[in-house]
C-alpha cells in the first residue's frame, strides 16, 4: 500500500551527493514530492529530507541503495509517526489589500506572522505541515497573492538515539 | 632545503606504481597528454596498451582484473574518450568487477563553457561507477587514486572513475602517498554474525533435500578452497549461476550444472524441490529466478552475500548472512554435519541423463549435415582439458559455451553477464590474456558481436597478444532470431546477418586464419589453433536455425523448463 514516507539520509559534504541520491530514485520512477538538505547537528555531516509517497518494500530497497553510496553515513526511513516534522511557506500580497482591517483576522486566525512590510507590498510567513500553509493559501487567495514559496520538509525522530551513537557504531565496524 | 616538485601528471604515474599497477590499456587524446607525456618515462615500468577505441580498452582491462584478481586500469580522453567508456563501466558495475578509469578533462576554468571535447563525465558516469570524482588541483591527485583504489576492490568490487583536469596535471605539486585504507561511511568488510551461520547451519543440518547456488562472489572472496570443503563435508549438491562458472570444478561428483533461462534441466527442477536453497556470492538475477512468484517457495532460503543490499532483494531470505563468502564458509563448513545425500544427488543425475537423452533425439530428429555449435564447445573443452580461460561474447554461442565447456578452473570464465555487451568478447579477450599470460586464452564469439569491436584486432596486431579467436558464424544474430522464432511466429526482422570474409579480414591484420564448413575438419582445426603460437582467427560456419535448449521463456518458472 501507497502512503507518504520520509527519508532522512546523513553524507558526507562532498559535490554531487544530491544527485547521486536522487538518481537512485529516478532510476525507479519514483518521484520525490519534496526534498531538503542543510549541515546536520554534527558538522559536515549534511542531513537530505526526502519526502515521497511509495510502498514500505520499495522505499526499503531504495534504502538499501541510498547506503551503499560510499558517502552515505546512514539512511532511514520513517513513517509520519515517527517523525515531528515543518514547512515553511512565504506569502507576498499587496499591502493595500489589507488595510481594511481583514489582516488582522487571517493572521491571527492562522497564526502566522508578518515579516516585512513595505509601501507596496507585505510578506507574511507561517510554519507548519502542508495542510496549514495550504489553507491560508485560500483564506490569502481573495487578496490576490503575488507570489508563494513553500519549502520541502525538515523532520526529525521521535526516537531518542542520537546520530552520534550510529557513527560510533559505524567507526567500530570498521 | 629544495624540495623536488613533481607535476600532477607524474602524481598520476607515481600513484599508480605504488598502488603495484604494472599494466594499463588506454588511448590518449587532448585532455589527457600530459599524463601521457608523464607516461613516456615510465614505459619500463607500466605496460601500456594501445586499443582501438576506448570500449575496447575498458572491457580488455574487464578480462585483466577478472583473470588476474587485480584491479584494472584504463586511460582515457575528455569528451568522447570518456563517453566511449559508459558500457564498459555499466558492464563492470552490474558484474563487480574492479577498475580504476582515469579521465582527461578540460581545465577547470573551461568547466561548464561547452569547450572542446567537453562532457560531464563525473554527472554521466554517476549511476554506473561504485564511485566517481573530479580532480582539479595537482595536490588532490594522490588521495583520490588512493581512494579509488581502495574502493574499486573492497567489498562487493566495482568500477570507479577519477576526471582529472588538464590544469591539475600540468600543476605541481609536492608528492607523497598513503594508501586508504579507512573511509568513515563506507565498510566494505561486514563481520560474520556467527548467529546467522549457527541458524544456517542448523538448517542444513536438518534438510533432507538442501541445495547449494554458487556465484562469482566465490571467486571474487578468492573463496573457491572453502568452498569445496564445504560441499564435500556436507553432501550438498552444487549449481552455478553464468559467472559462477568455474568457482567449483565442473567435473566434480557433486558439481550439478548451471542455473538459469538455457541452464541445465535438473538444477531449474530442483530449485523447486529442494527444502533448504542456500545461494552464496550470487544475486537471484531475473535469468536465474525465472517467475520469483514461482521460485523455491517451498525452501527454507539461506543468502550470503557481502552486499547487504542484496539480501532481501530479490528473494526473501529465512537466514540473511551478511558476510564475505570466504569468512561465512569457514564457519558454516566447523558447523555442519559430514553427510552423503547420495539420494538426493541421485535425482539431479537421472534427471541429467533425461535431458541428455532429450537434446540428443531432437538433434537426431534434423539429421542435420551441418556444424551445430555445442559440437565445437565439448570439441574445445575436450582439447584444452577444461583449463583455459573461455572468454564468451552475448547470444547464442554464450549460453552453448556457458552449458559445454568443462570449467575446471577457477577465474577462467569471462563473459558478459548482467548487461549483455556484444562485442566484449574479443577485446575482453586481450585483457584476459595480460591478465592470465601462462593460460590459453580462446575467445567464442558470434558473427554479429565480433563485428561490433573488430577493431580491437589492431590491438592485437600491435601488442602481439596471443588470442585464440573462435567464430560462430550462423549469419543469424541467433538468440534474437530464436525468440522470433518462438515467440514472434517466425518475423525474422532484421536479424539475418551477411558478413565479410573474416578469413581475409583477420590477414589484414597480419593473424593467421582459416574457415571450416564440415564435421570431418572440426578436430582438426581446433587442434591446430590451439596449438599455433600466436593469435589464431578460426571461423565455423555452423547451422543458421539452431536453438538453445533447455529454455525457461520470460515469466515462467523455472521448473516450467523446456526441453525442446
Amino acid at each position: 500500500m501507497e502512503k507518504t514516507v520520509t527519508v532522512s539520509v546523513f553524507t558526507e559534504n562532498s559535490i554531487g551527493m544530491l544527485n547521486r541520491i536522487t538518481i537512485i530514485f529516478t532510476r525507479r520512477h519514483l518521484n520525490i514530492d519534496s526534498i531538503t538538505a542543510s549541515e546536520s547537528e554534527m558538522k559536515g555531516v549534511f542531513r537530505y529530507t526526502i519526502v515521497l509517497r511509495t510502498t514500505l518494500e520499495k522505499v526499503n530497497k531504495v534504502i538499501g541503495q541510498i547506503e551503499k553510496l560510499v558517502d552515505v553515513l546512514k539512511a532511514f526511513v520513517h513513517e509520519e509517526s515517527e517523525i515531528v516534522h515543518q514547512e515553511i511557506a512565504l506569502y507576498k500580497i499587496r499591502t493595500n489589500t489589507l488595510t481594511n482591517g481583514d489582516v488582522e483576522r487571517v493572521i491571527r486566525e492562522n497564526h502566522a506572522r508578518i515579516l516585512t512590510v513595505d509601501p507596496e507590498f507585505m510578506v507574511i510567513e507561517k510554519t507548519g505541515h502542508v495542510a496549514e500553509t495550504q489553507l491560508l493559501f485560500e483564506s490569502l487567495k481573495p487578496f490576490g497573492i503575488l507570489e508563494f514559496a513553500r519549502s520541502g520538509r525538515v523532520a526529525v525522530t521521535k526516537p531518542m538515539k542520537e546520530l552520534s551513537t550510529y557513527l560510533k557504531e559505524l567507526e567500530q565496524l570498521s | 632545503m629544495d624540495i623536488t616538485k613533481i607535476t600532477g601528471a607524474q602524481a598520476v604515474l607515481e600513484s599508480l606504481v605504488a598502488e603495484n599497477v604494472d599494466t594499463i590499456f588506454g588511448y590518449p587524446g587532448g585532455a589527457i597528454m600530459p599524463i601521457y607525456d608523464a607516461l613516456y618515462d615510465y614505459s619500463n615500468v607500466v605496460n601500456h596498451i594501445l586499443v582501438r577505441h576506448e570500449q575496447g580498452a575498458i572491457h580488455a582491462v574487464q578480462g585483466y582484473a577478472r583473470t588476474s584478481g587485480k584491479v584494472g586500469m584504463v586511460f582515457a580522453t575528455s569528451g568522447p574518450g570518456a563517453t566511449n567508456l559508459i558500457t564498459g563501466l555499466a558492464d563492470a558495475l552490474i558484474d563487480s568487477t574492479p577498475l580504476v578509469c582515469i579521465t582527461g578533462q578540460v581545465a577547470s576554468h573551461l568547466l561548464g563553457t561547452d569547450a572542446f571535447q567537453e562532457t560531464d563525465v563525473i554527472g554521466i558516469s554517476m549511476p554506473v561507477t561504485k564511485w566517481n570524482c573530479q580532480v582539479t588541483k595537482a595536490e588532490d591527485i594522490p588521495a583520490a587514486i588512493a581512494k579509488a583504489f581502495y574502493i574499486a576492490q573492497t567489498g562487493r568490487p566495482g568500477p570507479v572513475l577519477i576526471d582529472i583536469t588538464k590544469d591539475a596535471q600540468f600543476g605541481e605539486m609536492e608528492f607523497s602517498y598513503e594508501r586508504c585504507t579507512k573511509i568513515r561511511s563506507y565498510h566494505p568488510k561486514p563481520e560474520v554474525n556467527k548467529q546467522a551461520v549457527e541458524a544456517a547451519a542448523l538448517l542444513i543440518n536438518q534438510a533432507k533435500k538442501p541445495f547449494l547456488v554458487i556465484g562469482q562472489g566465490i571467486m571474487l572472496s578468492n573463496a573457491e578452497k572453502e568452498l569445496l570443503q564445504f560441499a564435500e563435508k556436507s553432501g550438498i549438491p552444487v549449481a552455478s549461476t553464468l559467472l559462477g562458472l568455474g568457482a567449483f570444478p565442473n567435473n566434480h561428483p557433486k558439481y550439478v550444472g548451471f542455473l538459469g533461462m538455457h541452464g541445465d534441466y535438473a538444477p531449474n527442477i530442483k530449485t523447486n524441490e529442494c527444502d533448504v536453497l542456500i545461494a552464496i556470492g550470487m544475486r537471484f538475477d531475473d535469468r536465474v529466478t525465472g517467475d520469483v512468484s514461482r521460485y523455491a517457495k517451498q525452501a527454507k532460503v539461506i543468502h550470503v552475500d557481502i552486499d547487504a543490499s542484496e539480501i532481501n532483494k530479490i528473494i526473501k531470505a529465512d537466514v540473511p548472512v551478511h558476510a564475505d563468502a570466504k569468512d561465512a564458509l569457514q564457519l558454516l563448513t566447523e558447523l555442519v554435519s559430514e553427510k552423503e545425500h547420495t539420494a538426493w544427488l541421485q535425482e539431479f543425475k537421472s534427471a541429467k541423463e533425461m535431458e541428455v537423452r532429450t537434446l540428443q533425439e531432437s538433434a537426431a530428429l534434423l539429421q542435420s549435415e551441418e556444424l551445430k555449435m555445442d559440437e565445437v564447445i565439448k570439441m574445445v573443452s575436450k582439447i584444452t582439458n577444461g583449463e583455459a580461460v573461455v572468454v564468451t561474447d552475448v547470444g547464442q554461442h554464450q549460453m552453448m559455451t556457458a552449458r559445454y565447456y568443462q570449467y575446471n578452473k577457477t577465474k577462467s570464465n569471462i563473459t558478459s553477464g548482467g548487461l549483455g555487451t556484444m562485442g566484449f568478447a574479443l577485446p575482453a579477450a586481450i585483457g584476459a590474456k595480460f591478465g592470465a599470460p601462462e593460460k590459453t586464452v580462446v575467445a567464442i564469439i558470434g558473427d554479429g558481436g565480433f563485428q561490433m569491436t573488430l577493431q580491437e584486432l589492431g590491438t592485437i596486431l600491435q601488442s602481439k597478444v596471443d588470442v585464440k579467436i573462435i567464430i560462430l558464424n550462423n549469419r543469424f544474430l541467433g538468440m534474437v532470431r530464436q525468440w522470433q522464432q518462438l515467440f514472434f511466429e517466425k518475423r525474422y526482422s532484421f536479424t539475418e546477418m551477411i558478413s565479410p570474409d573474416f578469413v581475409t579480414l583477420a590477414k589484414a591484420y597480419d593473424i593467421e586464419a582459416a574457415k571450416i564448413e564440415t564435421r570431418t575438419d572440426l578436430e582438426d582445426a581446433l587442434l591446430k589453433i590451439l596449438n599455433h603460437k600466436g593469435s589464431y582467427l578460426l571461423e565455423v560456419m555452423v547451422a543458421k536455425e539452431e536453438n538453445v535448449f533447455p529454455m525457461v521463456p520470460t515469466g515462467a518458472s523455472v521448473s516450467e523448463i523446456r526441453l525442446n
